[in-house]
């Protein structure tokens, strides 16, 4: 009895979180990674999310504390990359910077947030 | 500019549903803002919903008189707009009594209406008006449903602290959901015996590990452990009149949500607040699923949008 039961909820986990084409897209992971110090200003911000993105209604900014844009305004979905979502940066000082997303999964489900990361060499 | 992939059908029909679909509400499900509430067990939802519990199965604590109920429950939420909902829900009960054979049979029918009345993406939070109906004579007598119809009223709401400041790195995961209501029973008495008027109320404690990946800080957790939330539930029922102030009951009830993608899978302790709630200890799963995301361009839509 006891296995029947961990073969179904496993069966149901695996279900339930496999990838697909519908349903709520959340952030999976970013680089940098979300609330993350690095040493060095990174090139772009990658973020990857849990389903595949309509890119006419997605997009994402980057601001510093002062709240000014630093990104480079060419968001884009890398192709063959259907759940990623990436956007270029000016060179940064160090300090810390607010990525705000907001993407619609080709489903029209519509998800958004924020995060943090600082540079700090 | 983003690359467009999509077909030219499909980004007219998304722009339009998006542009035509009102702001208050525009995600289904418990969400506002970056903010994503599960649905809790105890506790009822502050949102409109396309969801079902297929089942919600439940051993409680044995009562005052060493009596235990084992109930299994279905309830389905639907939206009719973006704003408006109703739910539905009934029950399988068997009443074990010592020394007695034990009965079987369905609880009292329950049905609901609902309204969304805020949804407050930036501040996370999330405000519903509901009126319940409890139905008698709509289950079997001898596992305790009524002979009488029962109207309860409430309020439901839900905050996520997210928007506290983000030094407070740990703290903002954390969320609250409640409600508040009042039951009035249609006939004072049965059999001699009152029924009182009720006001109801129960909280849920919640610390989102997606909430806490997503938006605050990647502590590395990956899947399964990156979608579970822990939680506490409390609820109690104190008399307003009919009977005695100090008969109020209620349970605490600690568990584990896990939050997929289709459905949500809920396992809680159920422990009497009180000695009048009874003693020992109890259990609840639920496994509760997302219609709307399974069939988010049929049934999963709200009624309003299915022509």
């Amino acid at each position: 009895m006891r296995r029947i039961i961990v073969v179904l909820v496993a069966g149901l986990a695996a279900i339930g979180n496999a990838p697909s084409p519908r349903a709520h897209a959340f952030l999976d992971h970013a680089s940098p990674a979300v609330g993350s110090s690095v040493p060095a200003p990174p090139p772009i911000v990658a973020l990857w999310f849990t389903q595949d993105l309509e890119p006419a209604f997605s997009g994402v900014t980057v601001t510093n504390e002062a709240g000014q844009r630093v990104d480079l305004g060419n968001a884009q979905i890398p192709q063959g990359s259907p759940a990623e979502l990436q956007i270029g940066l000016k060179p940064l000082p160090r300090g810390t910077y607010l990525v705000s997303w907001h993407v619609v999964s080709v489903d029209t489900h519509p998800t958004e947030g924020t995060f943090t990361f600082e540079i700090k060499p | 500019m983003l690359r467009l992939y999509t077909d030219a059908r499909v980004r007219f029909a998304l722009a339009a549903a998006l542009t035509v679909l009102p702001a208050s509400n525009p995600l289904a499900h418990g969400w506002a803002g970056e903010r994503f509430f599960p649905a809790t067990i105890l506790t009822d939802d502050p949102f409109v919903a396309d969801e079902t519990s297929l089942p919600q199965v439940s051993l409680n604590p044995p009562g005052l008189d060493d009596s235990q109920l084992t109930n299994i429950e279905i309830d389905l939420s639907k939206r009719i707009t973006r704003d408006i909902g109703f739910t539905i829900g009934d029950e399988w009960q068997r009443l074990r009594s010592p020394g007695v054979t034990s009965v079987g049979g369905l609880g009292p029918l329950r049905t609901g209406a609902q309204y969304q009345l805020f949804v407050d993406g930036p501040h996370q939070a999330l405000g519903l008006l509901g009126l319940t109906v409890t139905w008698g004579h709509t289950g079997r007598a001898a596992v305790g449903a009524p002979d009488f119809t029962t109207l309860s009223p409430t309020f439901d709401f839900g905050k996520g602290f997210g928007d506290i400041p983000r030094s407070l790195t740990f703290l903002r995961p954390f969320a609250i959901t409640g409600n508040l209501g009042f039951d009035f029973p249609t006939q004072a008495t049965t059999a001699g015996v009152p029924n009182p008027n009720n006001f109801s109320y129960g909280f849920a404690f919640e610390y989102s590990f997606p909430y806490l990946e997503c938006c605050v800080k990647d502590v590395g957790l990956r899947a399964p452990f990156n979608q579970l939330i822990p939680l506490v539930e409390v609820a109690f029922t104190t008399p307003i009149s009919r009977a005695p102030a100090n008969q109020t009951t209620g349970t605490i009830q600690p568990g584990i949500i896990w939050a997929g993608q289709y459905f949500q899978i809920g396992a809680e302790a159920i422990i009497p607040a009180n000695r009048g709630t009874g003693h020992g200890y109890g259990g609840v799963v639920q496994l509760h699923f997302y219609l709307d995301d399974i069939f988010p361009r049929s049934i999963g839509r709200p009624i309003s949008e299915w022509w």
